[in-house]
């Protein structure tokens, strides 16, 4: 469809300004959407932790509340952005551009739904860790251009947790590729085929869990938002900010949180695939369900873990945090390499073949 | 001029541009971010180039993990610009000499000679679903094995170095430290104990006769 | 040794961790006991300390005889009084203000008044965006005396048994 569209343009247009267009076209389409789902997610968390801590939750503007995003982005837009004496002006600004560029840009390889994706490269995991990986720099020039000692410390504390967090995280990815056999994502996807038992969630359960927890780290979710930490250091490395500069910084936090649940949901939970695939009956009652209805479902699904993990459990304290991200998830990737390497070697179950 | 092209001098202006300010901006922190920029366009020219796993793995491993740790350490120091300036010119001699002598070797192994079109032929323009990380793997893991695992091995030993040099335990008189492992294998039995007992009912006190009078 | 492993099984099966997510589970579909303010409205105590009002007897003679006890017994000092004898030889106030920024309402000065002529009342639905109009006059006390006289002399009786 872009190809057809990239061909209309180019027919009048110079070439090097068609593919531009057709880039923008892309983009817009995959980030409006996410754009909008943040907004949505960030109501629904407030109704989820409402609703388990017996309350209701915003439900003020619009029927039940559902126009309180709209009224939060209102808000945020129109008040003023507020300068710290002797900040880096230039780095202060940059800061949540710097923080936003890398959430957006990782969508380019997350496959919707078979053949729906951007860019189709090979090396796609790698990808998606590489630019999630500068994500730290935002929250690190933010600290250290407000000229706070309170977003300062937030600052330290966030791009160390996020940088351990990210070698469990890597090494979960390498269980995947190992079974997978592939880095690119549709393949991995395609790999799952088969029912809910060809799913990589059964072999790689450990790291499942290693990876959904790593990316409550990587997002600074509860329980290890320690990098906002609203009792020791008032929030974090976002103190300085306020306006539509905070706002951005949330953008980029839920955007992650969005695109974690969307490689668990590729990686372990079989992507698009319908989890009946095999099962006589169901298969034929749910064929009606469009492929990116069982991502979507699949992530919500995730999404609700998240807000689900929030209300229930306290923050962790620093050092714990650092001994569960070294000393326990570290160790637990790597002797699951080797079981995975041993499971590949004996050819083990469906999933080795 | 194709768009490739065009993308590529850019980025390459970028590169250089970004490397001339590492070396010449005044504020530490600053001079380590426009590093952060050098690695990023260089990593873009290597995508370029159909080496997206090297490109890929450069912004991992430098931009994501080693640039924050040298940030880490440049914010926090408390770095004297006027003293550290103060022996520019005196060194600035040994510096441009050493720079010359360093410029001159790198010359004469990267220099038109050995490099160019002529004499390595044309890179092969491969198909867009070749995967440039097999290429890499097969040979690191067959032919190249042995000297990859010696410096896996290399790499150990620093690690293990690294850790030795800077691991000091003082004595706990000293530093009160937290030992993490009980505290989190701390079970409710432990700290807490459930008495059973009786309730204890209170006799109402006795009244006095001459109160209530 | 088998604690240990118990331990173990315990910890890396996430059991309490699950345990924690059942509970928050469970709450998520237990009626919500939040209260939707404008429309619903939590009940009220007859002793409920909000708005001042100063009241009158039935045959509309002001209450208050500036005995100045509610302005020794006020903590915070909110309440300014001048008296002057009346034509009728009556000693009666000439100014009653309360600060309403600095009134706490801890209700001293109605315990301390021994006429029963300021009372705190029910409502607390007021506020103020300027100063000047926090200033409650003598006169605006009584009118919202006269106004919430009802409601105030019900809250009274159904409290005096515990007085």
């Amino acid at each position: 469809m872009f190809d057809a569209i990239q061909a209309f343009l180019s027919s009048f247009l110079y070439d090097w300004l068609a593919i531009v267009i057709t880039l923008v076209i892309q983009a817009v389409m995959v980030i409006l959407p996410i754009m909008l789902t943040v907004a949505w997610l960030t109501y629904a968390e407030r109704k989820v932790i409402g609703y388990m801590q017996v309350r209701m939750g915003p439900n003020r503007v619009g029927p039940g509340g559902w126009l309180q995003p709209i009224a939060d982005a209102l808000k945020l837009m129109t008040k003023e952005v507020i300068f710290p004496q002797q900040s880096n002006k230039f780095l202060f600004i940059i800061a949540p551009v710097l923080a936003i560029a890398p959430a957006v840009a990782v969508w380019a390889v997350i496959p919707f739904s078979p053949e729906v994706v951007v860019s189709d490269i090979n090396a796609g995991i790698l990808y998606v860790l590489a630019v999630s990986s500068i994500l730290v720099y935002g929250t690190i020039i933010a600290g250290w251009a407000s000229n706070s000692k309170y977003a300062f410390l937030g600052a330290l504390r966030g791009s160390a947790q996020k940088i351990s967090y990210e070698i469990a995280m890597g090494f979960a990815l390498v269980t995947v590729l190992m079974i997978a056999g592939s880095m690119n994502l549709q393949e991995i996807v395609e790999g799952q085929q088969g029912g809910i038992l060809n799913w990589y969630l059964l072999p790689l359960l450990p790291m499942f869990v290693v990876y959904l927890l790593s990316g409550l780290a990587e997002t600074n979710r509860t329980p290890f938002d320690i990098i906002e930490g609203e009792a020791e250091i008032v929030a974090g490395f976002h103190v300085e900010y306020s306006g539509m500069t905070f706002g951005v910084f949330m953008l980029a936090e839920y955007a992650m949180m969005i695109l974690i649940s969307f490689m668990t949901a590729i990686m372990f939970l079989g992507g698009w695939l319908s989890p009946f695939e095999g099962v006589p009956v169901l298969e034929t009652l749910f064929a009606w369900v469009p492929a990116f209805g069982w991502l979507a479902f699949k992530v919500s699904f995730l999404l609700f873990v998240f807000l689900w993990l929030r209300a229930t459990f306290p923050r962790y304290r620093y050092d714990q945090l650092m001994r569960l991200g070294w000393k326990v998830l570290i160790p637990v990737t790597i002797v699951w390499v080797f079981v995975v390497g041993a499971m590949q070697y004996f050819q083990f179950g469906p999933w080795f073949n | 001029m194709t768009f490739e092209q065009f993308i590529f001098y850019l980025l390459a202006a970028m590169a250089v541009v970004s490397g001339l300010m590492v070396i010449t901006v005044k504020n530490p922190v600053k001079a380590a971010l426009w590093l952060v920029l050098t690695f990023i366009t260089t990593a873009a020219i290597w995508i370029i180039a159909q080496a997206e796993f090297l490109g890929l793995v450069l912004i991992l491993v430098y931009v994501g993990a080693v640039m924050v740790l040298f940030l880490f350490v440049v914010m926090m120091l408390d770095i004297n610009l006027a003293q550290l300036k103060e022996g520019f010119t005196r060194y600035l001699p040994l510096g441009a000499i050493a720079a010359a002598a360093t410029f001159g070797m790198m010359y004469m192994v990267l220099g038109p000679d050995h490099f160019g079109l002529e004499v390595t032929g044309a890179p092969v323009v491969h198909d867009a679903d070749y995967s440039n990380t097999k290429s890499i793997g097969v040979p690191l893991y067959t032919t190249h094995a042995y000297a990859f695992v010696l410096a896996a091995v290399l790499l150990l030993v620093g690690i293990v170095a690294a850790i030795a040099l800077t691991l000091r335990r003082r004595a706990p008189k000293e530093v009160l430290y937290q030992n993490i492992d009980k505290q989190v294998k701390t079970q409710a039995a432990d700290r807490l104990r459930m008495v059973k007992m009786d309730s204890v009912v209170e006799k109402s006190l006795p009244v006095n006769e001459e109160d209530s009078k | 040794m088998v604690k240990f492993i118990k331990h173990q099984v315990k910890t890396f099966g996430l059991l309490e961790l699950f345990k924690g997510l059942a509970l928050t589970g469970k709450y998520l579909f237990k009626k919500k006991i939040t209260v939707r303010y404008p429309e619903e409205k939590t009940p009220l105590s007859p002793r409920f300390r909000g708005h001042h009002a100063l009241r009158r007897y039935e045959n509309g003679e002001e209450r208050c005889i500036a005995c100045k006890l509610c302005e020794a017994v006020c903590p915070a000092n909110a309440i300014t009084i001048e008296s002057e004898e009346r034509d009728d030889g009556s000693r009666r106030t000439t100014q009653y203000d309360i600060d309403m920024f600095k009134c706490i309402y801890c209700g001293f000065c109605e315990e301390a008044c021994p006429v029963d002529a300021i009372v705190e009342t029910r409502v607390f639905e007021y506020e103020f965006h300027e100063r000047g109009p926090h200033i409650m006059t003598k006169d605006k006390l009584l009118a919202f005396g006269d106004k919430h006289e009802e409601q105030i002399a019900a809250d009274r009786a159904a409290d005096a048994k515990y007085r």
